[in-house]
């Protein structure tokens, strides 16, 4: 037999083993648990999240179902990458609607300009429940804030669909241990030790495809709550707020009316990486109203079920 | 600009409440300006809002609003800091006994421990139970930071006999490096700045100690082997399968020869995929996908190996930290987790129990809750295992409670020379 002789042995950087563990974490859900799902908004953490999913199955097809909670206040350039995405893969593509969940009633209609980023919660954990899912892959990082610092990689959720950061499980080594009884799930975030910096690298090295909102283009935009908000159906600027057109990029992706954007000339990948290295305000600080309600803001939520 | 990987320090805090561990990582953390505008001043906001002083720098770790408000570290903190030189994963474990499970978990997959104790206090239990529990995960490089140096007026003389202690401690639990540096966390002294009241020490900051460190030492066992526990089985197009996992012990390469165990089949690899791309080696740490020669029936749980091969066992001796409400004892069931595979267990026997002051094994017949100890456990199927000091992975698991999934226990195969 013969057999190619052993290449010099690269030496392993940090995104590898980020990327290896992120892998190894994919793998270990998907074989402990029933019925996963990974979570998936269009946004740059999403999109890491699928492509690691996709190599961590290669060549087979994914063995999980895609899903976006869909707030209807998106930017339309993050729905077209979205949907190209998911066909790119060949990903099967569920989406839970904050809408239906207001038009059966379960929440209150904060109406066509209010914020919808807590409801998405109840439709979350209903989209959850509906489709038996016992394991759900979400995107987020421990440095984005600093209750998401303490969570684990395998978070459990009780029937209520609720966090309880005092009653964590051990997770120790690589040891993830994802069993729940009926009605119980998980959410596993295998880019839990990534940095912002990370993922920009990341994308940068794989030459992966984002949103056009990431990179810096001009748009109309006018300033409230210390944030350059889009204008468009979700952002009406009113009399006090004039509006003014920007060179903008955006830093993180959520809901139109309550992401900023920043003022920025990064149009590439490279020029992205420069500005983050020499940032002097979070990710969630410079762009998410969502963050600034309270101290506690995010543990809040997320002891509700939130992502 | 120019921006390079760098290697991966992995670094876990430990010692008693409030000697100052997440003080003095919120101090490394600003002092090394690894902290946004926006999260100085939510620091700020709260302490001024809880009273306590113009910047409380525990709440840069302590999030939750239960600890903020105790003023405790509940459960493990994950922080990010880069320095020119080398990146850190930076685990802020809390020191009260109740969370030994959450300091456990922080320090499991640390290269590094940062003690941080009272230098007016001492080495007191807490600090020697966290210094057993490191040495027993395998942590073999600590750096001690002698904290509050203020308030004994920066006392070589307190100093030293600390570092008597310590050093008498620290070898008998066979720490391979040991950094003891005198620090004053609150005020910034010997943490990343050198301290100008410490004039009589010349060593390390304790950011130089943890640059100059061994990095990766987690990753890296001392195993001759190779081993690779499969985790799924990926079919390839036109019928073939490949074995997925990570690697771990030492790298695998197309042409090795390679037993499938616990099948004991000897086969060769024939190709290395990682991604769905072919790859010669597969290095430690790496999520690779591997072909063999021959047609087996390998799936998750069965491992692949190269020599010095793994133990094959249905009786292992091992060492528990348990973390379960009600003690252990034997005849009891539980769920094992051991690499990719889980298998019903039974308590056989249980051969002691660990007194941290003394680091002796006294006679006892159950572990209680956050108590260390020695017992032998019958596994309903054949396990393949390393001992735990020659590999982290293959030597290391967790129990389940059948009836809640909760993880009630860490274990480890073998026991600890210092015992």
């Amino acid at each position: 037999m013969t057999v190619t002789p052993p290449s010099v042995s690269r030496k392993t950087d940090h995104l590898d083993l980020l990327e290896s563990h992120a892998i190894f974490i994919l793998r270990e859900v998907v074989a402990e648990c029933e019925r996963p799902v990974l979570l998936f908004s269009g946004g740059k953490d999403s999109a890491v999240l699928l492509h690691l999913a996709v190599k961590a199955f290669a060549p087979q097809q994914l063995p999980f179902p895609v899903m976006h909670i869909d707030t209807g206040q998106n930017f339309p350039e993050v729905i077209a990458f979205r949907d190209a995405t998911v066909e790119r893969t060949g990903a099967r593509l569920v989406v839970a609607k904050v809408q239906d969940t207001i038009d059966q009633g379960k929440v209150a209609d904060p109406g066509l300009m209010g914020s919808r980023n807590r409801l998405q919660t109840v439709t979350l954990l209903d989209a959850i429940n509906d489709n038996d899912f016992d394991a759900a892959f979400g995107g987020a990082r421990r440095d984005e804030d600093k209750a998401r610092a303490k969570e684990r990689i395998l978070s459990f959720r009780d029937v209520f669909g609720q966090w309880d950061p005092r009653q964590q499980r051990p997770e120790l080594w690589q040891l993830y241990q994802g069993k729940v009884n009926p009605g119980e799930h998980v959410r596993a975030f295998p880019l839990s030790d990534w940095t912002e910096l990370d993922v920009w690298q990341y994308i940068e090295r794989e030459q992966m495809e984002l949103p056009e909102i990431y990179f810096a283009h001009e748009r109309d935009v006018i300033m409230r709550d210390g944030m350059w908000l889009a204008v468009g159906p979700f952002v009406e600027p009113r009399d006090d707020e004039p509006v003014k057109r920007l060179t903008v990029r955006f830093r993180t992706v959520g809901d139109a009316n309550c992401t900023g954007a920043v003022l920025s000339n990064a149009a590439t990948l490279e020029e992205i990486i420069d500005e983050i290295v020499i940032a002097n305000v979070s990710e969630r600080g410079a762009t998410r109203a969502d963050d600034k309600f309270s101290e506690t803001a995010m543990e809040d939520r997320k002891r509700e079920g939130y992502f | 600009m120019d921006v390079i990987t760098k290697d991966l320090l992995r670094l876990a805090t430990i010692g008693s409440v409030d000697d100052g561990k997440s003080t003095l990582i919120g101090r490394l953390l600003v002092d090394t300006r690894q902290l946004f505008d926006d999260q100085m001043d939510a620091v700020a906001a709260a302490s001024e809002k809880r009273g306590v002083g113009d910047l409380d720098l525990s709440f840069v770790t302590d999030g939750l609003r239960a600890e903020r408000e105790q003023g405790i570290t509940i459960d493990v903190a994950y922080r990010y800091a880069t320095t020119p030189t080398r990146k850190f994963i930076i685990a802020d474990c809390p020191g009260h006994v109740q969370y030994t499970a959450n300091m456990a978990t922080g320090a499991s997959t640390a290269d590094l421990a940062l003690v941080v104790l009272d230098v007016a206090a001492g080495l007191k239990e807490q600090t020697r139970r966290h210094l057993c529990i490191a040495a027993l995960l395998g942590v073999r490089s600590i750096v001690v930071a002698v904290n509050k140096m203020d308030a004994v007026d920066w006392s070589q003389i307190a100093f030293q006999r600390v570092v008597d202690e310590i050093e008498t401690l620290s070898r008998r639990l066979g720490f391979k490096s040991v950094n003891v540096i005198p620090t004053s966390a609150l005020l910034g002294d010997n943490v990343v700045e050198t301290s100008t009241n410490l004039t009589w020490y010349q060593g390390p900051t304790v950011l130089e100690a943890l640059e100059a460190s061994e990095a990766g030492a987690w990753e890296h066992t001392n195993t001759q082997g190779a081993r690779l526990p499969i985790q799924w089985v990926l079919r390839q197009p036109g019928g073939g399968r490949t074995y997925a996992g990570m690697v771990c012990g030492d790298s695998l390469r197309v042409g090795d020869k390679v037993t499938l165990l616990p099948a004991n089949v000897e086969t060769t690899i024939t190709g290395i995929n990682f991604g769905g791309e072919p790859i010669d080696e597969a290095t430690v740490g790496l999520a690779a996908d591997i072909d063999l020669e021959d047609e087996t029936s390998a799936g998750r749980g069965d491992m692949i190996a190269t020599k010095p091969l793994p133990k094959m066992v249905n009786e292992i001796a091992t060492t528990i930290c348990w973390f379960g409400e009600k003690p252990l004892a034997v005849g009891q069931r539980l769920r094992m987790k051991h690499t990719t595979k889980v298998a019903p267990v039974r308590v056989k026997t249980i051969n002691g129990v660990i007194d941290i002051e003394r680091l002796d094994v006294d006679e006892s017949i159950s572990l209680g809750t956050n108590e260390i100890g020695l017992a032998t456990l019958q596994t309903a199927s054949l396990m393949v295992v390393d001992d735990y000091r020659s590999n982290r992975v293959t030597g290391s698991f967790v129990l389940i409670d059948e009836a809640t999934n909760a993880t009630v226990a860490a274990g480890m195969v073998g026991r600890a020379s210092f015992l």
